[in-house]
């Protein structure tokens, strides 16, 4: 299966966002996501990103990006302003997590946040053999890691509970981006990878 | 530096037979604008850019003159072929704003109903003045709408003034190391300064040209305190640190830190070609521009007023404790608000208001990466 831009968490993110919604993607890097929901689904976008680097490659790519600094909250951003808020593999670097959660609800209806679970199996045996995990969706060693929280798709759900959120729908992925199904969500937690998730505030 | 500089350039001047009646009242019968352009207006007349100068700038933004190549303007480092501002591919216009004294209409010109200098009688001028006049020389150079405004602090306040009062006519802003209006700091500030040039004996309630001298010293104080607010902390601290020139105290108030002599210098060099009542005229633009003011302050609602094709994008210094990121962070808030498109930096460089005079990789890189997604 060929993914969109070799990113899974993409045509999942993609499917879920009508043509012409307004969407704000956190973490935007160069604007490689919003480019694609820019060209395919006609949608408004506007970036955050904090790496000079990366609002530079964002601006290049005619991206409208706001740099910033997520643990600092979405301030320059007006209430429910967006359709869609997305946090894709980012919020494991996000030391705030209850806050950009909140934060993301507050400016957008709807928040889309994907994650690579600590719990896949290949990550737990890596760990089992002594190792912390290196893979396709933690490519990190652990010393450059940007990653400063360790979670599982059980812990985030436990989390959304907690908090009170909705979700909405949910999409688990293996290491090649195709879809994990089952019944029995310690068996999603032990063969996913990737979780993509669909949040918004209780009606 | 990448690219290269425009090289010779030579500065116009264009007469309006027209009065302009200003913001404060005031009435200018007739005015001149003098103005330096660089590269070529296309034939659908869609790549002009106009670059807005801030309290001490003028027309002559880039390159140099033939009988003075030490005269190099004074944002060259981002104009020129292969530049931000790409003169292969933008046609840049620079002008002296009205008030200023570097030959457009200001207090040292001839006021035409006493045959004098207009002195103290030049009327105060305001932001949304210059946005107007700035308006007239585009119709002369039979621009209707620019590719982009451009302008750094008091010239990015332009650039926002255009987006609001002339919305149909601005596709694009770039607004840097600005402020949505002044705060009570930087109006103390300039106060100070205004202060010092109103209380030097030789000012002469602005009269001075008649009485054949200059308020220098209150000039040089004026721009020595300016000259501080430009700097950041750090970089004072790195360039002057508590360096004494001649190595020991000397315990008399002579030049002793390093930094004094510097700040001397500046002021002096300053004093010696600036007019002071331009200086005033300057101060009180800034102290004065709000464009919310008139929505009750709500700088959402003023913006609502920029056209939803216009293009934004904002760039502020870490450093600039003049404007700070937050105050430019205002101006990104209110324009989100309005669903408007924009882009904003946060750029990391150590020179205080002053980095956006600097040349600097990334910073230019964001400029240039913005103008060159412009479709002509």
């Amino acid at each position: 299966m060929t993914h969109t831009l070799g990113r899974p968490d993409f045509d999942v993110i993609a499917g879920w966002i009508q043509p012409g919604h307004r969407v704000l993607d956190l973490g935007c890097g160069d604007g490689t996501l919003l480019k694609h929901l820019i060209e395919t689904r006609g949608v408004q976008g506007v970036g955050v990103e904090i790496a000079d680097a990366n609002v530079l490659a964002a601006i290049r790519n005619g991206i409208d990006v706001v740099q910033g600094n997520l643990e600092r909250g979405l301030d320059v951003f007006a209430d429910q302003a967006f359709d869609h808020v997305v946090l894709s593999r980012t919020l494991q670097t996000v030391r705030h997590t209850e806050g950009i959660l909140r934060e993301m609800l507050r400016v957008g209806r709807e928040a889309v946040v994907s994650f690579p679970n600590f719990a896949y199996w290949k990550n737990l045996r890596s760990v089992l053999d002594g190792r912390m995990p290196v893979s396709e969706d933690l490519p990190y060693q652990w010393y450059d890691s940007p990653n400063v929280r360790f979670f599982t798709l059980l812990d985030f759900e436990a989390l959304c509970q907690q908090m009170g959120l909705v979700v909405r729908e949910r999409r688990v992925l293996d290491e090649q981006g195709n879809p994990v199904e089952s019944n029995d969500e310690k068996d999603l937690n032990f063969l996913g990878s990737l979780a993509v998730f669909r949040l918004t505030q209780p009606a | 530096m990448p690219g290269q500089s425009v090289g010779v350039v030579q500065s116009q001047r264009a007469h309006f037979d027209q009065a302009l009646t200003l913001r404060s009242g005031g009435v200018l019968p007739a005015f001149d604008l003098v103005y330096e352009t660089y590269g070529t207006l296309n034939a659908a007349k869609s790549n002009a850019i106009l670059v807005c100068h801030a309290l001490s700038g003028h027309h002559h933004v880039a390159g140099h003159y033939a009988d003075a190549p030490e005269n190099i303007g004074w944002w060259d480092n981002i104009v020129g072929p292969g530049r931000p501002l790409d003169t292969d591919r933008y046609f840049i216009v620079g002008l002296n704003n009205l008030g200023g004294c570097h030959g457009s209409t200001g207090p040292s010109s001839i006021n035409p109903a006493t045959g004098k200098p207009w002195g103290a009688d030049f009327p105060i001028i305001a932001v949304s003045d210059w946005v107007e006049a700035q308006a007239l020389l585009a119709d002369r150079l039979g621009i209707d709408a620019w590719a982009a405004v451009i302008g750094g602090s008091l010239g990015g306040m332009q650039a926002l003034r255009w987006t609001i009062s002339q919305p149909q006519r601005v596709r694009n802003a770039i607004i840097i190391a600005s402020a949505p209006k002044l705060s009570a700091q930087n109006i103390a500030f300039n106060d100070v300064a205004r202060q010092a040039i109103l209380t030097d004996p030789d000012f002469h309630g602005g009269n001075y040209y008649e009485h054949n001298t200059r308020p220098v010293r209150g000039l040089r104080l004026a721009r020595m305190l300016g000259h501080i607010t430009y700097l950041s902390d750090d970089q004072m601290g790195e360039k002057f640190g508590r360096e004494l020139r001649n190595g020991s105290f000397g315990f008399d108030f002579d030049v002793e830190f390093e930094v004094e002599s510097y700040l001397r210098y500046q002021g002096d060099k300053f004093a010696g070609y600036f007019d002071a009542n331009t200086y005033l005229l300057m101060t009180k633009a800034l102290d004065y521009f709000d464009p919310a003011r008139l929505d009750g302050g709500d700088l959402t609602k003023a913006l609502g007023r920029t056209d939803a094709n216009t293009g934004f994008l904002i760039a502020s210094f870490t450093t600039d404790w003049r404007f700070t990121p937050a105050r430019s962070r205002e101006i990104v808030a209110a324009l989100l608000a309005n669903k408007r498109r924009v882009s904003y930096a946060e750029i990391d460089l150590n020179f205080g208001h002053d980095s956006f005079l600097m040349e600097d990789a990334h910073y230019h890189g964001i400029v240039d990466a913005f103008l060159r997604n412009i479709t002509l």
